[in-house]
């Protein structure tokens, strides 16, 4: 084994004992993850397992009730009035895609720019019809959401996010909520930014995905992480029984 | 490599679970948060402090006249509804025969229940028995005139007798009338369509007190000569007219959220257009309706208290025509009957808009899988 | 094939079709022939009724002089003024209270729906409260407890409840101190217009910018100044040319400032509370009609909260909001005719009530009454589709 598993000394995000409850329910159990620059990370597990609930916590759409979280060095804590500052650098793409439906494709990817970065219009249009050029649909800048197949709002959402230039991008299951014929389009999207040096962390269940792009695997299951691991180990020789038994489960058919 | 060691479930920090998580998350969460609890409470102290003096400490439950009800400090007067009680109920209907009202509202109960209760059985014959035979049970016993039975003039009649009677007569005229409205907004044919929005719109584009006038002053003028209303019909007529027209958007509603299919799968079977409706879609529209239909009627039974206006005497009719009687005329004695007639709607029309919102939620459950795209 | 065509166009089979079109024009026609003859019929009884009472007819009583009183009037009105001069001055009425009852229900309901959605759970069971008590109580009973119940039972003008020596309530009304302003005082109002213009212009100076390099500029710093400027000069040229008018008593009743009368109060009141029940659920349903995704992606990106509400939230909940809301506003303004219960002097109570009566023409008076309310509510529909076409989700399937 040449590839290492312990990341350099000033990672890009890092977690230490993190503990979250819904109510009384134990969410996330003493969670300790380190992603350098440039990392991707794939996160799976079964569902119920608080993949989704993790990388919430990391832009604080879900609040933790212990433990530290910090982003290139700066703590975060479910208090801090500066979160605002912290999502700019945090790009975050949804299952559900949640695009804003009133506005155009455009409108979509320069509302944020515009006011949180405070660049000018033409400036955030340009960056926006960069971005939709990357993303593979230029030419439906001017439709609405509701206009365009799932895939395609997908890579809107994509997008957006990429407008305002983040350092670390989230998937949330970006590809569970589409049709069959339209994951490879997303993924062909996801797996270019991967190439570009984009930091990662993707929840995902495609394996494939998993397999070309991420440096670590994360296996979750009960709200720990069982298993991390890099791919070759992780599909060839797990370390856990419990990830074994996962794997078989999802390569069945 | 570490072996993977599964981490035992733990309790959640104590101040985020239980009553204190509960004060911290929904009462004190912030400062502003707080503030606005205490503002709450000390709302809330005050009214009841005003409503439990007024109503219960400071009241007066017993007393045949007004000396009563003038305490220094006098809260509210329910003697003065003790000794008018049966007045707000049947109105001026004689004494001795108000055991009929009384029949037929334990009739009216008896049949309305059961079919109120989705699970409860004999549906079909409880429907029967309220359309054939409960109108004609009722008009007779309150009107009548027959069979040895005192005739009550319904200018006779009042206060909650009144009250329902308008509600139930023009809810159950209205729906049958609706039913043919929205059929006919619905059809292709240009006059049929035509004629049924210009009725509905019109309806609903002029206020209910508008009717009224019109069915009390116009219609003896539409009518020929010596041919005349009773007060109540044509009080009544106003109110049917009036409630069909929203009653026919209700279930237009409803069968604009019949599937298209099954319109197609009647066609398909054969079946013609009136019994494609009476069969298929209407049930079914009817049924996604009930909520609609309810909250109709709980409008409408609000709605009843216009009656007054044009000189009938309903529940607030009658309670505000018995704040002229000097025995009982205190300072208290508007508030007091004010907050009676309130009283009463308010458990009416509570009780139906909860109901209404029971038959959404089982209706919203059982349609579920149809409706999904 | 032969056959399936054969069997579509045999003449047989075009004669069925042929019938159906004959039955469905018969239907029609016979419909409308009906309908025709119930009109006729109805007129015809109409009109010997008329003849044998010795009613006249048509809309010639308009220009007569009424010769009653109308306690209160927005344009000049006397008791020699015409039938006609009663009719504009009870919509005048009608739509004040409308109007008034409509700007209070809204601010009163958007407060109660947006407390609804509370995290504060007090907050929120006390909002949900007022909303079950006020919308199952009958909007005519709630007129009567305010009017007979409260603001008649107040004192009579000697013993007025005073706030502040300015304010009077009493049951004659509602007194409050008037403005009265004299020479010079436009001065002020070139100072007010300035304000507005400088309001407009600064406004689109920054959006320009903003828009053009993502710069925020100070839009109220300038705005206060040139104010305060235009204040100061206004000042320096003309004084102060205002003063209160303050109400006094004379005799049985107060004099001066405004008087708002206990029929308007207890109506708007009572308009506007119970109305604002229902418009606290249109609001509230709006709000939760926006998916939580919507303000979890607006706080992904990273925008500020007052952003989020203003560009993301508050658009897709409006187009939620709107369609009720302004039935909502047309119930109010219909509801407004129970005025004639405690005879505040809108459209019904003096037109339809007291001209009616005088007049005795009952059926061109109910149908304008009628035609007054349907025509503003026929006004409100259109606008309301033009509003709804205009911002219409575009979808797939459009």
């Amino acid at each position: 084994m040449t590839e290492t598993l312990t990341p350099p000394n000033s990672p890009m995000i890092s977690m230490t004992q993190v503990n979250k409850w819904f109510g009384t329910f134990h969410v996330l159990r003493d969670i300790n993850l380190r992603v350098t620059e440039g990392e991707k990370i794939v996160i799976c597990g079964p569902s119920g397992s608080g993949k989704s609930t993790l990388i919430r916590c990391i832009n604080q759409l879900e609040h933790h009730q212990e433990g530290d979280i910090e982003i290139e060095g700066k703590p975060i804590s479910p208090d801090a009035t500066d979160m605002e500052v912290i999502r700019r650098d945090v790009g975050m793409v949804f299952q559900q895609f949640n695009l804003f439906p009133h506005m155009s494709v455009l409108e979509n990817c320069t509302l944020a720019p515009q006011w949180v970065r405070g660049i000018g219009q033409a400036e955030a249009e340009k960056r926006a019809r960069h971005f939709l050029e990357r993303v593979r649909i230029p030419d439906q800048a001017d439709k609405f959401p509701g206009q365009l197949s799932g895939g395609q709002q997908q890579r809107v959402a994509i997008a957006r996010a990429l407008c305002m230039q983040p350092r670390i991008m989230l998937f949330d299951e970006p590809t569970s909520a589409l049709d069959p014929e339209m994951i490879k389009e997303v993924l062909d999207v996801m797996v270019e930014l991967a190439n570009d040096g984009m930091t990662m962390i993707c929840v995902t269940h495609e394996m494939g995905f998993a397999r070309e792009v991420a440096d670590r695997i994360i296996f979750m299951d009960e709200g720990q992480i069982v298993e991390e691991n890099t791919p070759t180990e992780f599909f060839e020789n797990p370390a856990n029984e419990r990830t074994r038994l996962f794997l078989s489960q999802i390569f069945q058919h | 490599m570490s072996e993977w060691q599964a981490i035992p479930e733990r309790v959640a920090p104590a101040n985020t679970i239980g009553a204190v998580g509960w004060l911290r998350s929904n009462l004190f969460g912030s400062w502003r948060d707080a503030a606005l609890t205490l503002i709450a409470l000390y709302l809330i102290y005050n009214l009841l402090e005003v409503a439990i003096g007024w109503g219960f400490i400071n009241a007066t439950f017993s007393g045949s006249d007004r000396a009563a009800c003038l305490k220094e400090t006098q809260g509210a007067c329910w003697a003065f509804i003790d000794a008018k009680f049966g007045q707000f109920i049947y109105g001026r209907y004689l004494e001795a025969e108000r055991w009929r009202v009384d029949l037929v509202m334990a009739a009216l109960v008896l049949g309305l229940v059961p079919l109120l209760i989705p699970r409860a059985p004999f549906k079909r014959v409880n429907v029967l028995l309220m359309i054939l035979v409960f109108p004609p049970f009722a008009f007779f016993l309150l009107v009548g005139g027959w069979f040895g039975l005192a005739e009550v003039p319904t200018a006779d009649w009042g206060g909650l007798l009144v009250t329902l009677v308008v509600a139930i007569t023009g809810i159950a005229l209205s729906l049958p009338l609706g039913i043919l409205l929205a059929l006919g907004r619905r059809s292709d044919m240009p006059i049929v369509q035509s004629l049924c929005v210009g009725f509905i719109e019109i309806f609903r584009g002029v206020p209910l007190i508008t009717v009224l006038f019109m069915a009390s002053v116009m219609l003896p003028l539409f009518l020929p000569d010596g041919v005349n209303f009773d007060k109540l019909l044509r009080c009544l007529i106003g109110v049917t007219l009036f409630s069909a027209a929203y009653m026919a958007e209700v279930v237009r509603g409803g069968l604009q959220a019949i599937a298209r299919g099954q319109y197609e799968a009647a066609a398909a079977l054969g079946l013609g257009f009136w019994k494609t409706t009476a069969l298929i879609t209407m049930p079914q529209a009817l049924k996604i309706v009930i909520p609609g239909i309810v909250n109709t009627f709980i409008g409408l039974f609000k709605d009843t208290t216009l009656v007054l206006i044009i000189g009938l005497f309903d529940l607030l009719g009658i309670i505000q025509f018995n704040f002229t009687d000097a025995t009982w005329a205190t300072p208290e004695t508007h508030i007091t009957g004010y907050v009676f007639a309130a009283a009463m709607f308010w458990v009416f029309c509570f009780a139906m808009s909860r109901y209404s919102i029971f038959m959404e939620n089982r209706l919203a459950t059982g349609h579920e899988t149809r409706n999904a795209k | 094939m032969d056959q399936w065509r054969s069997a579509i166009c045999t003449p047989r089979s075009l004669s069925v079709f042929g019938e159906m079109v004959k039955r469905r024009a018969l239907i029609q026609i016979l419909l409308l022939a009906s309908f025709l003859l119930a009109i006729g019929w109805l007129v015809s009884n109409v009109v010997a009724n008329l003849q044998a009472q010795n009613i006249s007819s048509g809309f010639g009583f308009l220009n007569e002089r009424a010769g009653f009183g109308v306690a209160q009037s927005l344009i000049e009105y006397n008791e020699d003024s015409t039938y006609g001069r009663v009719l504009v001055v009870g919509l005048l009425n009608t739509l004040a209270v409308s109007i008034a009852g409509i700007i209070l229900a809204s601010l009163l309901g958007f407060v109660l729906g947006v407390a609804r959605l509370s995290q504060n759970w007090i907050i929120a069971k006390l909002a949900a409260a007022y909303i079950e008590v006020f919308r199952n109580i009958p909007l005519l009973l709630q007129i009567f407890f305010l009017y007979f119940g409260v603001l008649r039972n107040l004192p009579s003008p000697r013993q007025s409840f005073a706030l502040g020596e300015v304010v009077f309530l009493n049951n004659r009304g509602i007194v409050l101190p008037a403005l009265v302003s004299g020479a010079g005082a436009v001065a002020y109002l070139i100072v007010a217009l300035v304000a507005v213009a400088a309001a407009w212009i600064l406004r689109k100076r920054a959006l320009r910018i903003f828009r053009d390099t993502g710069q925020h500029v100070k839009f109220w710093t300038p705005l206060f100044g040139i104010i305060t400027l235009s204040l100061l000069v206004a000042y320096s040229a003309v004084g102060l040319p205002f003063a209160w008018d303050i109400p006094v008593l004379k005799g049985f009743n107060y004099r001066g400032g405004v008087q708002m009368i206990p029929e308007f109060a207890a109506l708007l009141l009572a308009l506007s509370l119970y109305t604002a029940a229902f418009i606290a659920e249109i609001v509230r349903a709006g709000i939760a009609s926006v998916s939580h995704g919507q303000s979890e992606a607006a706080s992904a990106l990273g925008l500020p909260a007052p952003i989020s509400l203003r560009y993301v939230i508050i658009p897709q909940a409006l187009r939620v909001i709107i369609p009720p809301l302004t039935s909502q506003y047309l119930n109010l303004t219909k509801n407004s005719s129970l005025a004639v219960a405690i005879a505040y002097p809108d459209i019904v109570s003096v037109f339809a009530g007291t001209s009616l009566s005088q007049v005795g023409q009952a059926v061109e008076i109910i149908f304008t009454t009628m035609m007054i309310y349907l025509a503003l509510s026929l006004l409100t529909a259109y606008l309301m589709n033009r509003y709804n076409n205009h911002t219409a989700l575009v979808g797939r399937n459009v």
